[in-house]
């Protein structure tokens, strides 16, 4: 899928950095950049490389740089994500409620394996070390909601509430 | 810098305090191993190889970011220590594929020498090396390749892009077992910001990364390294030539760390630009023309036929009807032999060479300044010089190395930097101010700056007063240009005018670099006078961080004009019209001498065309393609009844000759080349010659014999010790004395150490002298017909008429072909896109070439190089000269771009 990509978000985020005097000699600082990715992809849903290249020739920060810092950090995406992201919990707490038990069943109901996008670009599934929330293990994330105490049954339930036939926006 | 005391296993040392304790125990010789420390970078403590235990406290602790503070003890060197550097070395191994007996590296790799030291298992740790099948950013690319397998992540390559080359092309991509070194998404270095320097080739303590020309073409056993001095600009960079022992073929250029000016530094030329040496067009032998072709001749053929036809065109015509071109090219010793042979053996003054085309206006403007044409101050200097003036020189692309010390002092705060430039070159990117002056303005530009500086009372009065003459005259010039009227003259605003001056003035000291930008102009000298008299208004000249710097443009083009191969001076700038000089150099070489001027380049040419000039030898040069209005040139050469050209090449000149004579290359001979800081350096045989040619000193002096001279040189170590008796500015110098690190003339005497910086205390004319400078609009203004400026110059991966960096395959593949940089609204108007193919026509001819649309460029300003036959940008010059230095205006001409009609 090729899409072209609106550069007028990422200037309209670069304008606030200017307002908010995070600059040095005309320059955005370095420290600044990973808010400032975290904005980008708060907006766009991932990092697309031609707003990279842009924010670069701008911002005077080196492409190289940029590169190795959202390379570095998971958190930081360069595909398309899906609408949702859920994030299955594999830490200690998790694992002893059988917290493989409803990763399996996420991955079973989307049909994907962890780190990848449904074809319909829905949901996109993750695991991750901990999610902070052991006194709700088995613990699951979707976009920035908590999910706890699951059953596999109730697992499938909630991921069907944000089909497009769920309540869920 | 105070010292303090510490101890390194028990003994005493008294480094500066603050001193990095690795580099300075390696400096003593003390041995501490380490991977991820080079002398140029910041250090990471990455590698853990370096760690010592410290007296009195737990633990160990990497010596390379340990600074010296009093009463440090520190123990480099036991069982607990070795133990651990042995456990490091084997997690490392871990990672690195070692496969040495397939290595390139094998017997040159720090890695495998700490391996070998400790005893390292290669298998005391399960392999996780990562696999190589994966293509990586190198894959497809040119010259550098690196094997994933062996990298072991020290973070050299990264750095020295970084902080030495500040480029920042390359990167860590991922984290913890999986990080690989690679340019951002993967791309060719060639599509990224890498500038193809191969600092990381150098830097690489593994075989990780590699030149791809030299892989399976011998390891370091098989090698000899030669120090040399670069062939291409005037930095003088030191360069090892790395020869197999076998094969006597040039396998790889590497540096070395610590050696001035360059500090192990090269640029992609540098790097990858010499294979040239072994093409197989290279000259072999002597070559007589007969009717439309050449036929292969031996020397004695050769030379007799040279010898016999000057001598008859002497007698017919007189002297003066010959004429010689010297070359920048070629060493010291070859431009005082071939201006001696010109002077006292064919009896004329008529000898010059391409400086004409670059810095003649540097030479005339500064020596009626200051009284001496060169430098003022060091290369090493910039790196902590408080403001640094660029004007007219894209410093990063025509003279690198010094680009990268220009870079390194902004990057780290010490330098401020106002350029000065018609286009946007890379430096304008890192500069506090950017002036976009118009080509031809300068003068304006820099009157006014001085207007500021008279305005806002912030000249030096008491250098003024003390160290000058003729100040009241020159105020009145400026009077008459104040930042308004420039703003209208050069485009630039008057409030950044003001700004540049402020800047300028305030700086504690301050240094001004200019190049061809100021000096091709038929106002060059102006240009150049009007530089001298901004840094005598605030003071800025003799003394360290400051001055007036012309980069010279060819390896060696300070040494052929301290040579003399100039028409109005003798060796050392003596004036030839000086009845004293004169008789000196009549009773030094025994010979009756011109007491006559000589012609200058074009006039040669010109002369050429006029039957005025029958005879010419060309030593080293290839005006068809370097000289302004190409054609002329062409016609000129034609009309000679005899042409004798000494190439390495059979060029696009001496296709025209009637005689070729086949030289040495740089790397097959002996001598010396001076460079930009007047530095004489050595240059070192490192290959055998193809065929039977031969260094240019030695063919001109067989040519001298046959013409009756008695000469007899037996090296070029000989012919040094002639020029030192000769020529008082390098009276000193010798070949035992330049082995190291050269000498910077002046060197007057046996026991003087040279000269940093010029006119410190007195300058070399006394005064220094200011000159009333007018602005004057360049010869030919856009008009109607033809309404687009054209400015020439040159590009970073070629060199002038591109007879080697062509023939160079690194730098052919890089870039093939040339191309005019046009700006987006220009090329709008005309309906041009991007790689179009358009005609660019002047007044004197037109061109075919393909376009690159670049913000680079100011609207109404185009810009081509001169490197490419394919699109010769001097088919478009005028040969407009300036009136002093009679050098052309290669910069500034009008031009019109079409589209090719279908």
């Amino acid at each position: 899928m090729i899409t072209t990509i609106d550069l007028e978000p990422v200037n309209k985020i670069l304008a606030q950095i200017e307002l908010s005097e995070k600059l040095t000699n005309g320059k955005i600082k370095p420290a600044y950049l990973i808010p400032l990715l975290q904005d980008i992809q708060d907006e766009y849903g991932y990092l697309p490389r031609k707003v990279l290249e842009h924010v670069s020739t701008i911002s005077g920060i080196p492409l190289s740089r940029i590169f190795g810092v959202i390379t570095f950090y998971e958190q930081f995406y360069m595909e398309p994500q899906g609408k949702h992201t859920i994030k299955c919990c594999r830490g200690t707490a998790c694992h002893v409620k059988n917290g493989q038990k409803i990763s399996d069943t996420i991955s079973e109901i989307l049909g994907i394996a962890e780190g990848e996008t449904t074809e319909d670009g829905l949901f996109t599934f993750e695991t991750v070390a901990c999610l902070g929330t052991c006194f709700l293990a088995p613990v699951v994330m979707i976009d920035d909601q908590y999910f706890g105490n699951l059953t596999n049954s109730e697992i499938t339930k909630i991921i069907n509430k944000y089909s497009p036939k769920g309540d869920m926006p | 810098m105070s010292i303090v005391n510490i101890k390194i296993n028990g003994k005493d040392h008294q480094p500066e305090i603050g001193e990095n304790i690795l580099k300075y125990a390696l400096d003593q010789g003390i041995h501490i191993p380490n991977l991820c420390y080079d002398s140029r970078l910041t250090p990471s403590g990455a590698c853990r190889m370096c760690i010592v235990q410290i007296e009195g406290r737990p633990g160990v602790h990497t010596a390379c970011t340990m600074t010296a503070a009093e009463g440090l003890s520190i123990i480099t060197d036991n069982k607990e220590i070795r133990a651990l550097r042995k456990s490091t070395l084997e997690l490392i191994l871990s990672e690195h594929k070692t496969n040495c007996t397939s290595c390139d590296r094998e017997g040159a790799c720090q890695l495998q020498d700490y391996a070998y030291e400790y005893g390292a298992a290669e298998d005391k740790f399960p392999s996780i090396a990562a696999t190589g099948d994966s293509g990586n950013y190198t894959a497809e690319g040119i010259a550098i390749g690196y094997d994933v397998e062996k990298c072991i992540r020290c973070m050299r390559c990264v750095k020295i892009c970084a902080e030495v080359q500040h480029c920042e092309a390359l990167t860590f991509q991922g984290r913890s077992g999986e990080v690989l070194v690679t340019t951002p998404f993967n791309m060719l270095l060639t599509d990224s910001s890498c500038e193809m320097c191969g600092q990381c080739l150098d830097t690489c303590p593994t075989g990780a990364l590699y030149e791809k020309s030299a892989l399976g073409k011998g390891r370091v056993r098989s090698l000899k390294k030669t120090r040399t001095t670069c062939l291409y600009c005037g930095v003088g960079c030191q360069l090892d030539l790395n020869v197999h022992r076998e094969s006597g073929k040039l396998v790889k250029v590497t540096g070395e760390t610590g050696i001035i000016p360059n500090d192990g530094n090269t640029c992609v030329k540098g790097r990858f630009g010499f294979d040239f040496i072994h093409r197989e067009e290279r000259l072999t032998t002597p070559l007589i023309r007969e009717g439309d072709a050449f036929r292969e001749a031996d020397w004695e053929e050769a030379l007799e036929l040279v010898a016999r036809r000057f001598s008859e065109i002497k007698k017919e015509s007189g002297s003066d009807s010959l004429a010689g071109l010297s070359s920048a090219k070629s060493g010291n010793e070859d431009n005082y032999i071939m201006q001696k042979f010109v002077r006292s053996v064919l009896g004329t003054n008529n000898v010059d060479h391409c400086a004409r085309l670059c810095h003649a206006s540097t030479v005339a403007g500064l020596a009626r300044a200051f009284g001496s044409g060169a430098m003022t101050n060091s290369i090493d200097e910039l790196e902590n010089t408080p403001l640094i003036f660029v004007i007219g020189s894209n410093t990063t692309e025509c003279h690198p190395v010094m680009g990268i010390k220009i870079r390194k002092a902004v990057a780290e705060g010490r330098t401020k930097l106002i350029v000065a430039d018609p286009r946007r070159i890379s430096l304008t990117d890192i500069a506090h101010l950017h002036m976009q002056q118009k080509p031809g303005s300068d003068v304006a530009l820099i009157n006014a700056m001085m207007y500021t500086i008279l305005d806002e009372k912030l000249s030096d009065e008491k250098f003024i007063k003390e160290r000058t003459e003729n100040f009241e005259v020159f105020i009145e010039a400026v009077k008459n240009c104040p930042p308004e009227f420039a703003e209208k003259v050069s485009g630039v605003k008057a409030e950044d005018i003001r700004k540049a001056a402020r800047m300028y003035a305030s700086a504690e000291s301050a240094s001004i670099v200019y190049s061809m930008g100021i000096t091709q102009h038929t106002t060059g000298t102006d240009n150049v006078l009007s530089l001298a008299n901004l840094a005598m208004l605030t003071g800025n000249v003799g003394k360290p961080y400051s001055g007036v710097n012309p980069l010279r443009g060819q390896n060696n083009v300070q040494g052929a004009c301290d040579m003399g191969a100039l028409p109005n001076v003798y060796p050392g700038y003596q004036k030839v019209v000086e009845p004293e000089i004169h008789k000196k150099f009549e009773k030094g070489w025994n010979a009756k001498l011109s007491d006559k001027v000589g012609l200058t380049v074009v006039e040669i040419m010109e002369g050429a065309r006029k039957k005025e000039v029958r005879g010419l030898y060309v030593v080293g040069e290839n005006p068809v393609l370097s000289d302004p209005d190409s054609n002329e040139v062409f016609e000129g050469l034609k009309n000679l009844d005899f042409l004798v050209v000494q190439d390495l090449f059979l060029t696009e000149t001496a296709e025209l000759a009637d005689v070729v004579l086949p030289a040495c290359s740089f790397a097959e001979r002996d001598g010396t080349f001076t460079n930009t800081e007047r530095r004489v350096q050595k240059y070192r045989r490192a290959v055998n010659a193809p065929g039977i040619s031969k260094p240019d000193w030695e063919i001109i002096c067989s040519i001298a014999n046959k013409m009756g001279a008695p000469w007899a040189y037996f090296d070029v170590s000989e012919i040094m010790k002639e020029i030192a008796s000769l020529t008082p500015i390098y009276g000193g110098i010798s070949y035992g004395r330049i082995d190291d690190v050269g000498l910077q003339w002046p060197c007057t005497g046996t026991d003087h150490p040279g000269t940093k910086v010029l006119h410190q205390g007195k300058f070399a004319r006394g005064l220094g002298k200011f000159h009333p400078v007018n602005f004057l609009a360049q010869k030919e203004l856009p008009d109607h017909e033809y309404p687009l400026i054209l400015t020439t110059g040159r590009m970073l991966q070629h060199w002038h008429t591109g007879t080697m960096t062509r023939k160079s395959k690194v730098l052919d593949e890089i870039v093939p072909i040339g191309y005019l940089e046009i700006n987006p609204a220009d090329a709008g108007k005309l309906g041009i896109e991007k790689g179009e193919e358009v005609s660019v026509s002047s007044r004197r001819g037109r061109i075919r070439v393909g376009v690159n649309i670049t913000e680079k460029m100011a609207e109404g300003v185009v810009f081509l190089t001169f490197h490419f036959k394919e699109s010769p940008a001097n088919a478009l010059t005028i040969a407009a000269l300036d009136p002093l230095a009679k050098i052309p205006e290669f910069k500034a001409c009008a031009v019109k771009v079409g589209k090719l009609s279908r």
